[in-house]
């Protein structure tokens, strides 16, 4: 986060020695994408907030499937509409390890949890358009399943 | 009525249920609004720094440096190029959506950024450590080794049905 700063910093201070005119156009072209973006990060945040308070008991009840392939499909589409920042998803992850649920339903969730963003479908749709949203989103859906049976496949749990 | 308007008026209606769920102590209301803290400040830290240094890239960025390392010459250094730039991302998507626009209005291929948004989430340096040191560095590795040749491919199939289509990604930096 300082790095950021620093960057930050030495950046706008070489942009100036250069080009004031330039930096003061790069500033305001800046601007104006976070302006116009600051409604949908706001719609975003309070949705997250909410969603969160739902979804930690229900994950911790409900993602120990006895059919590993259920459980599969199960942690991935909660993965898929929920969102959490790491320091709440990993420790999450380390008591559904300790209650038994397996690697693969892990990997599973922690991956769909940050490729596939089903909340944060009004901010992508912005930036990138509203097929690339999806078809980025189904795509991430189907690598973060891929990525699952490797891990499945490699802690012995699938065979 | 204007997405932007129906946002605000959200937004606000979220402050004044906040705000109430105080004055009663409501829990409900109260644990919200504490999960709404820890996400805001992480965004009220990085995006200001994230989109001044967006701002700075769109103006001096040459567009033939950019499409030279991650656009049409097709060199396949891209996928490389976008995964460590991804990895040095601060904020996750959040700040990768913006950039990836900026990147592709500067001549990136669509493979470069798609590679590069869905890197962004799986890649930060920062999660990555914490998650080998609270689930162990063989989970990590297994997970992110396994994801590299995914999100390649993905990017590939993707981005052969967008050439196909001439799609183009919209502009977020004028009125």
């Amino acid at each position: 986060m300082i790095g950021l700063y620093i960057v930050t910093g030495v950046a706008l201070v070489i942009s100036f020695a250069f080009d004031r005119k330039k930096t003061w156009a790069g500033l305001k072209k800046g601007w104006m994408k976070f302006y116009k973006t600051l409604p949908s990060y706001l719609f975003l945040l309070m949705l997250i907030s909410f969603i969160l308070l739902l979804s930690e008991d229900f994950i911790i009840e409900n993602l120990g499937q006895e059919n590993i392939f259920l459980g599969l499909l199960f942690s991935l589409g909660i993965g898929s509409v929920t969102m959490m920042p790491g320091f709440i998803a990993y420790p999450l992850s380390r008591i559904l390890l300790a209650r038994g649920v397996p690697y693969m339903i892990i990997a599973a969730f922690v991956t769909s949890l940050m490729l596939v963003g089903v909340v944060t479908y009004p901010l992508e749709k912005s930036y990138m358009g509203k097929k690339a949203t999806i078809l980025r989103n189904i795509m991430s859906f189907l690598v973060a399943a891929g990525i699952s049976l490797i891990a499945g496949l490699f802690y012995g749990e699938l065979v | 009525m204007k997405k932007s308007t129906r946002n605000y008026l959200l937004f606000s209606a979220f402050l004044i249920f906040s705000f109430i769920s105080w004055l009663v102590q409501y829990d409900f209301g109260l644990a919200i609004w504490d999960n709404f803290l820890v996400f805001a400040r992480d965004m009220v830290l990085i995006l200001p720094p994230a989109f001044i240094l967006i701002g700075l890239f769109d103006v001096w960025a040459k567009n033939e440096t950019i499409e030279k390392h991650f656009g049409k010459t097709n060199n396949p250094m891209r996928f490389i190029y976008s995964i460590l730039l991804a990895s040095t991302t601060v904020g996750g998507t959040f700040v990768a959506f913006p950039v990836a626009n900026a990147l592709y209005h500067k001549g990136a291929k669509y493979s470069s950024i798609f590679t590069y948004v869905t890197a962004a989430s799986l890649f930060m340096i920062p999660m990555t450590i914490m998650e080998a040191s609270i689930l162990g560095l063989k989970f990590t590795s297994i997970r992110l080794l396994a994801s590299i040749p995914f999100i390649v491919i993905g990017a590939i199939v993707l981005e052969k049905y967008f050439e196909k289509t001439a799609y183009t990604l919209p502009r977020v930096d004028q009125k």
